[in-house]
């Protein structure tokens, strides 16, 4: 447990330097550091799929924000930041911060039981890095694991629910990509802006 | 931007190749192994992106024009939706295993087994490879387009941004 406490200190530091820090290259490493951290975070909470995306995304991720930093002049930010912009950031990242504390509060696996017994409707957010099957009899993740192989004949049960179970999901995801790579190809390419050109 | 030193090159024109093979690997094991198509794809999409660094851009646009790549894009999504239609005609219900239920049950735990999801697999490693390379290539596309601008507003600052090049 104490490798989460440790990783992350390390991300809530590279954020804050991220933040903080006058160069913009700076900046986008600590960037990178965060998700380097957040992909080892996932591996030690055994979720080896979500790791392996995590780091090739942030990979490529860093490849565009270097690009970008460096084929500018400029690499430093100049100018300080407005006191009340500050301030408001600050109060709603304490109070997302207290309200998270709350819902994950701990509670031992008794509490939680007797918890049941009196409101059977009552269901507890498990412990961090606890899967919630351990805490929920009737949760659906449980369904997934038990009949999963059988159902869809898939070993790697993130692959049976992503693209079987719960294959829609992929659907919208793969149609939200599309849909950002044509917008993206409409608005940046160079042969519109010629032809615009051209008449003046 | 004509690419980077001698040893870069080099190195790239080794590595390219590794990285690739990796990204199919992952994409075709994604239903044995961690990975799947969104990790895979996006594993063949750095592979040309480390192209476009070492060898320069010109070097990508004559092995993969953009054209291709946006074709392999709209063949991707054709396909995923394709067998999620084909599972209307054979299963009976969008998106149901219909390979796995009823003609191809194979062996749990073999390449060829779980029917449509290898399949999705591939459709999706093709479409999101494509569509991230088309990205990082049109914002290279982009910028290039926009400092060919700037000698021509301010030749100070054009001077010195060629100079740096």
């Amino acid at each position: 447990m104490a490798i989460f406490y440790i990783l992350l200190i390390f991300m809530i530091i590279a954020a804050i330097i991220a933040v903080e820090t006058k160069d913009l290259l700076s900046s986008v490493i600590c960037i990178g550091a965060i998700g380097f951290g957040a992909s080892l975070m996932f591996l030690f909470l055994r979720a080896p799929d979500i790791a392996i995306t995590q780091i090739v995304v942030e990979v490529l991720g860093l490849i565009i924000l270097i690009r970008a930093t460096i084929s500018r002049d400029l690499t430093f930010i100049s100018g300080d930041r407005e006191f009340f912009g500050t301030v408001v950031s600050v109060v709603i990242i304490a109070v997302i911060f207290l309200s998270g504390m709350k819902a994950l509060e701990t509670k031992s696996f008794h509490e939680i039981q007797e918890t049941r017994q009196l409101h059977p409707q009552a269901v507890a957010l498990p412990d961090f890095g606890t899967p919630i099957y351990d805490v929920t009899p009737g949760a659906a993740s449980q369904k997934y694991i038990q009949e999963g192989l059988e159902k869809t004949g898939a070993a790697n049960l993130v692959a049976s629910v992503i693209l079987d179970f719960r294959a829609y999901d992929t659907l919208g995801e793969a149609t939200v990509l599309f849909t950002s790579i044509i917008g993206a190809t409409v608005i940046l390419r160079i042969r519109s802006k010629k032809l615009l050109e051209e008449p003046e | 931007m004509r690419g980077m030193t001698v040893i870069v090159k080099t190195i790239a024109s080794w590595v390219k190749v590794l990285i690739f093979v990796f990204g199919i690997y992952i994409i075709l094991f994604g239903h044995l192994t961690p990975g799947g198509g969104f990790a895979g794809g996006v594993i063949l999409a750095s592979s040309y992106v480390l192209l476009m660094l070492a060898f320069g851009r010109e070097f990508v646009q004559e092995n993969l024009p953009s054209a291709a790549a946006s074709r392999l894009d709209c063949l991707g999504a054709f396909l995923f939706a394709m067998i999620a239609t084909l599972g209307l005609a054979f299963g009976g219900s969008f998106f149901v295993n219909y390979l796995y239920q009823k003609y191809l049950p194979g062996e749990p735990l073999h390449l060829v087994s779980a029917g449509t999801i290898p399949l999705s697999n591939i459709a999706i490693g093709l479409k999101v490879g494509a569509s991230l390379f088309l990205v990082i290539f049109t914002l290279s596309v982009f910028c290039k387009d926009l400092r060919c601008k700037e000698p021509e507003a301010d030749s100070e600052i054009g001077t010195s941004a060629g100079e740096k090049e």
